[in-house]
């Protein structure tokens, strides 16, 4: 029985979300609409007694703000209606609060299956069908996870309601296959192509190998199993060994070829570059007779730093990008709840403190063609922002660092970087919090949400590129409401000690979480038959792969399970034992006592063979721009600070709490008016203590058009002057890698597959000389290497890319900076040296765009220049080290990091979030006097800071800094005038408030 | 100005004047109740303003108090706390799935607790959910019927960005005392409060109950954007029973612990030496609330 419950606005009230969507139909799609009110409809499917429905519906309404009615709610005539509801088995949260709702104003139980369907109604005045249509299909649903409905009144008002649900419907379980591999080569890369395994020809030989010998194995035989693996364990192996699990490029051993140099030969990248950093860091701490303060890097699902006597610190950043892609909201949301897992499952368990987010995006404004199958990006930027706003908000976690980067080589995939720091107990019930262990005879239990056909295949999907191929079950919504309630009863279970390893079900399900912990114990047993489902009919296999969100497994020891569950039911979680944690070195599924999968857990995890790939760098050729240098520089300036990837994102930013749990300090938007980004945030890790921590990060895939060494050295830096400019120390400074890169292995789609691998390694020596030059080890990364999509027959590959996400701490908070300019008469410093460095930069984008060059899809954008920015860090350490002391010792007021623009970016955020002005000398240092006064002021070079010290401080700041690279450049006005000189003469001279403008105009109405 | 709180102020004022040992003894006295669970976020914060106001706080989760597990029962309390959050992700409506549990399940208690002279404070979240209980206005002891909402903002979405306070002086809610202005952030996206009718809105004029609103840079309460973040009639940001004694309010005392998260703090010139306060502005509430409660006992 289904009883259709309507809620809409009463007349006469403000519809804000009606509101906003009127906004955004004329202003996306020009369509003039006269009015849009939003109705919430929710389908009850329960059976009711006589008058609870009535009750249900006192209830729901709220008598100020509603109207509602049972069945259709006619307040009026209106032209066309359009209903936007979920598909089956999509999670719709909204209904499950409803559910609880219904049951607590009935006071009753209801019957197992019962269920609330949410959809929202659209109601329009001043549009005909077609035209709503349009604004259903461009603006309102996505058809992957929605359907739509479309009604003009009349129609609306003559049919009876609608009272269909979508509810998954029930079939029987489909029986255990046996994968026949005895087949030709092109048979078994069809098996993994049609099944969308992933797993490449050699891949497929090993497990038929594998298989073929263990099917002699008289254990397996005993448990009916034979030679071929059954489709359980094909699933398994296929999403263990997956691109996304397994990091297979950075493991491969590679053949780097450059020039006619010998090929240098390199077994894995990962552990060559990224460990080999962070080993050689740490050992260097150790050799200098300090203790180590890497609690535990690279095995967890995070890494762990010592922060202070009671709390380490946790980090990690994914990237969420193919889902994204098809669901920007469901992809987004997934990703942020989904990272949030991580720190969650590292060690015993972190307490979440804050989140990250970055986004590479098209620009919203494109106007070329849109191959078939991909979103507008405006659309892929809507919905990825109220993703992650609403998975962080409604979670309780603040946001620390955000940042949008464009370029319309992000068409095809967009990069979505989601991230999150947590406090991870020094002591957890009397044992280190970052030990864990799964023992032999602990029990598998999984709690959390259920488990559906969500998310299924998508660590191997995520391991592909992007076609129409793509699987619309890869398409996840996280439900944060469902993981907070999770979160907050495994917290009080892990300070009972109520179990003894924890990890979290993200790719790859149960499999790779139950996988994952049976390496500590040496195996598990686990019965899919008592796992709980969403709805009945989902194949073993799929139970066991399905990434339906907000879980995570644990092991809890026998004699205490009686005590976690009890807590579970308390706190009305699902918690249920699925098996045990054995030694027998297999993983042994069961379905009751039919044995589905029996495999050797060092097959599952070492039987994988090593690539072998080869790697070709050619240095590419780009020219210098053709066209006449600008005079008159005030102009540029202000078309600078409005580009698309300078502007202000405060609009969007503003929606993402910042400050709950109250320990925020330097927010993400400081300065008078708290309208220009912060260099770093700081935050208190926990009330009661002024010790902080620091977060920053660098990103610039526009240098890797010219080099990916100087790119990813660039983002070191870039991250380590933030820190320094916010106040941290370089003592325990920490960075995380996450790259981004199109396919970088040759085959008939990718020929240039080889020059894509050289971009890595280079890449990659990059960070390697960056970190262990600043002291910075990587302490956590991951790697998405698939980031191309062939949506509509077109290739759209994103630039390489890069994000380096630093971690710092500052001992007192209070001795914190931030960018503004403070004061009439303070001095102005530029720190490190400035050289001709315009290649990959903003400006010579923008004189591109001046010159009217035409851009060929995903090529970069005209002019990418020759001359990159370079990393000189035995020039610059000692530079940021003295600064470091400056800042402690309180002489700074400001400080802000030249980067994308250079120098004039940098001058203008401080002289906005001041709203102060400033008189600039360019011909201050030898260095600057060299240059053009346009590449003086918009060459991209590293190592540079810009701080402003009061004039009482001067002489001491002087004192600190002699001998170094730091040269008085000018003066703080409060005229309100940027003032830059040359000769004398001003090349620039710029309003403030203009400024301000230039730089919000951009994305205000994006 | 006529006395609404009984001599309450007095009495606080009485208390204030105590040597610092037995001041502090009294405050410590006061146990405040702070609900938790359920999607609700801002417990810590809320637990650390009224530790550092003196009091002895608890956290219990709101099925616990239902389901009788708690170690203490509601009656045990002086005060009661309804935190900022996200309870059931404000789904169907700000705090209304949280509060309905409450109605059905807690309610007669909850009234009792009110009628024996029970302090609240809702933030956020919890304004949301006092209001959608009835528990606020709580005109002529009735505390069961609710006469307004806190509706959509009337630009779309959840918004964080610090507002500008004034408090009415001639207010008699104990948790605003003696305040005159204050910077908070706000953080929500349904905050606009409506009240059923204009002679309720009147009324809570007429009776100083609205206790706080939304002002501009001069100090004017204001119905503009963003110096008032949702457009709440009258700029209302919070309000009081007619006792004085129960507090609701959308921006966030509780993120105003430290002086230095006020986003202009590392403004306020160089700080040499470094200013050695550790009192955010935001605890001054806090602390009236304790005061009152510990005045009372």
């Amino acid at each position: 029985m289904v009883t259709r419950i309507e809620i809409g606005t009463r007349r006469g009230l403000a519809d804000a979300r009606g509101e906003h969507v009127a906004a955004r139909i004329r202003s996306f799609l020009g369509i003039d609409v006269r009015a849009v009110r939003t109705r919430d409809v929710y389908r009850v499917a329960a059976a009711l007694r006589p008058g609870e429905s009535e009750r249900i519906l006192a209830e729901l309404v709220d008598p100020v703000l509603h109207a509602g009615a049972i069945g259709k709610l006619d307040d009026g005539p209106f032209d066309v209606a359009v209903t936007v509801a979920y598909r089956p088995g999509v999670t719709d949260p909204v209904g499950k609060s409803a559910l609880v709702a219904v049951r607590d104003t009935l006071g009753r139980a209801l019957e197992p299956d019962a269920a609330v369907y949410t959809s929202v109604m659209y109601v329009f005045d001043g549009v005909d069908r077609e035209r709503a249509e349009r604004v259903a299909v461009d603006l309102l649903a996505n058809p992957v996870i929605q359907t739509v409905a479309v009604e003009a009144y009349g129609a609306w008002r003559a049919s009876a309601p609608d009272l269909s649900v979508p509810s998954v419907a029930t079939h029987d379980r489909p029986a255990v296959r046996t994968v026949d591999l005895s087949g030709s080569d092109e048979a078994l890369i069809e098996i993994s192509r049609t099944g969308l395994l992933a797993l490449t020809l050699a891949e497929m030989r090993a497990v038929r190998d594998h298989f073929r010998a263990d099917g002699e194995a008289p254990e397996r035989r005993a448990l009916g199993l034979g030679g071929d693996p059954t489709d359980v364990e094909l699933e398994c192996v296929a999403q263990t060994w997956s691109e996304h699990c397994k990091h297979k490029i950075f493991n491969a051993t590679i053949t780097y070829h450059e020039g006619d140099g010998r090929p240098q030969r390199i077994e894995s990248l990962f552990k060559t570059y990224i460990r080999g950093a962070t080993e050689e860091i740490d050992a260097a701490t150790r050799a200098a007779g300090r203790s180590s303060w890497l609690v535990s890097v690279f095995h967890d699902n995070a890494g762990v730093v010592a922060f202070d006597d009671a709390v380490h610190l946790v980090y990690k950043v994914e990237t969420h990008n193919s889902p994204s892609a098809l669901d920007p909201y469901g992809g987004a949301i997934t990703g942020i709840v989904g990272v949030n897992r991580d720190p969650f499952g590292t060690g015993r368990g972190a307490a979440l403190l804050s989140n990250v987010w970055g986004y590479c995006f098209a620009s919203p404004f494109y106007r070329g063609e849109l191959p078939r199958g991909l979103l507008h990006p405006r659309r892929v930027r809507d919905g990825v922002h109220q993703g992650v706003i609403d998975g962080g908000n409604q979670s309780g976690v603040p946001y620390g660092r955000g940042f949008e980067l464009f370029d319309d080589r992000y068409l095809g995939k967009p990069l979505v970087f989601c991230g999150t720091v947590g406090a991870l107990p020094v002591t957890i019930a009397g044992t280190p919090g970052e030990r864990k262990r799964a023992r032999p005879g602990d029990l598998v239990v999984m709690t959390g949400g259920r488990i559906g056909a969500d998310g299924i295949h998508g660590a191997t999907f995520s391991s592909a590129a992007l076609d129409e191929s793509a699987p619309v079950q890869a398409v996840q919504i996280g439900d944060p409401i469902t993981q907070k309630r999770m979160f907050d009863f495994l917290l009080e279970a892990r300070d009972l000690g109520l179990y003894s390893a924890i990890t979290d079900n993200g790719a790859g399900g149960l499999s790779s979480s139950v996988g994952e912990m049976a390496r500590q114990s040496g195996g598990a047993r686990l019965d899919l038959s008592l796992a709980p489902l969403k709805y009945a009919g989902l194949a073993p296999w799929e139970i066991l792969l399905s990434e339906a969100q907000e879980r995570m497994t644990l092991a809890v020891p026998p004699e205490r399970i009686d005590e976690f569950l009890a807590l579970a039911r308390r706190r009305e979680v699902e918690a249920t034992v699925l098996g045990a944690f054995t030694d027998t070195g297999r993983l042994h599924v069961t379905w009751g006592d039919e044995t589905v999968a029996y495999v050797s857990m060092e097959f599952l995890h070492e039987g994988d063979p090593d690539l072998d790939l080869t790697a070709r760098w050619v240095a590419p050729a780009f020219e210098e721009p053709a066209g006449a240098r600008p005079r008159e520089l005030g102009e540029v300036l202000l078309a600078m600070t409005a580009r698309l990837n300078l502007c202000s994102g405060e609009r969007k930013a503003r929606h993402y709490d910042h400050e709950v749990k109250g320990l925020s300090v330097v927010k993400p938007f400081v300065g008078a008016f708290a309208d220009v980004p912060a260099e770093g945030t700081v935050f208190l890790a926990r009330h009661g203590s002024l010790r902080g921590y620091v977060l920053s990060e660098g990103i610039n895939p526009f240098l890797s058009d010219l080099d990916t060494y100087a790119m990813a050295a660039a983002a070191v830096d870039e991250a380590v002057r933030r820190q320094l400019c916010a106040g941290a120390s370089l003592e325990r400074l920490a960075v995380l890698d996450n790259f981004c890169w199109p396919d970088p292995v040759r085959s008939e789609r990718t020929p240039d597959g080889e020059y894509k691998l050289a971009q890595l390694v280079r890449a990659c020596r990059g960070l390697y000389d960056a970190c262990r030059a600043y002291g910075a080890p990587m302490v956590s990364g991951k790697d998405s290497m698939k980031n191309d999509s062939f949506m509509g027959g077109v290739k759209i590959s994103v630039p390489p890319t890069l994000l380096v996400s630093a971690i710092g701490q500052i001992d007192d908070v209070r001795r914190a900076v931030t960018l503004d300019f403070k004061g009439d008469g303070d001095v102005v410093y530029l720190l490190g040296t400035t050289r001709d460095e315009t290649g990959g930069s903003e400006y010579y984008r923008w004189l591109g765009e001046r010159d009217g060059r035409p851009r060929r899809t995903g090529e970069p954008a005209p002019y990418v220049g020759t001359r990159v920015p370079t990393v000189d860090a035995a020039w610059t350490l000692p530079l940021y080290r003295a600064f470091e002391h400056a800042v402690r010792h309180g002489f700074v007021r400001s400080a802000s990091t030249p980067a994308k623009g250079g120098l004039a970016l940098a001058l203008a955020r401080s002289a906005m979030a001041g709203r102060l002005g400033a008189e600039i000398d360019l011909d201050a240092s030898s260095d600057l006097a060299a240059l053009g006064a346009d590449a003086a002021l918009f060459s991209e070079s590293n190592g540079r800071i810009v701080a402003s010290v009061a004039p009482e401080s001067v002489e001491a700041f002087e004192r600190l800094m002699a001998g170094l690279a730091c040269v008085r450049v000018g003066v703080v006005r409060d005229d309100g005038r940027l003032v830059l000189r040359r000769s004398g003469d001003a090349v620039a001279d710029v309003g403030v408030e203009d400024l301000v403008r230039a730089y919000k105009e951009t994305l205000e109405h994006a | 100005m006529p006395d609404r709180t009984d001599g309450r102020f007095d009495r606080v004022d009485a208390l204030r004047g105590l040597p610092a040992g037995e001041l502090a003894e009294a405050r410590r006295t006061v146990r405040v109740l702070i609900l938790t669970g359920l999607g609700l976020n801002c417990e810590a914060e809320t637990e650390h303003a009224f530790r550092t106001a003196g009091a002895s706080p608890d956290l219990v989760h709101l099925l616990d108090l239902l389901d009788g597990r708690a170690e203490r029962k509601l009656s045990d309390f002086a005060v009661l706390a309804f935190v900022g959050g996200f309870a059931f992700g404000d789904h169907l409506g700000a705090g209304f799935v949280f509060a309905n549990k409450i109605r059905w399940r807690l309610y007669d208690d909850l009234v009792g607790f009110i009628e024996r002279g029970g302090l609240a404070l809702g933030v956020c979240n919890g304004f949301q959910t006092m209001v959608r209980l009835g528990m606020l206005p709580g005109f002529d002891g009735d505390y069961r019927t609710p006469l307004a909402t806190l509706a959509p903002n009337d630009r779309a979405g959840y918004r964080d960005a610090w507002v500008r306070l004034r408090f009415d002086p001639a207010s008699p809610c104990v948790w605003t005392r003696g305040l005159e202005f204050m910077e908070l952030p706000s953080r929500h996206g349904e905050g606009k409060f409506l009240a059923a009718g204009n002679d309720v809105l009147d009324r809570l004029r007429d009776g100083h109950q609205i206790a706080v609103r939304y002002v501009d840079a001069e100090g004017r309460a204001t119905m503009r954007w963003p110096e008032n973040p949702n457009g709440s009639p009258d700029a209302v940001a919070g309000i009081c029973d007619p006792s004085g004694r129960l507090f609701g309010m959308m921006p966030h005392p509780d993120a105003y612990l430290y002086p230095f998260q006020h986003p202009h703090w590392f403004r306020r010139g160089c700080q040499t030496p470094v200013p050695d306060t550790l009192s955010g502005e935001g605890l001054r509430i806090f602390r009236n609330g304790v005061d009152a409660a510990a005045a009372d006992s």
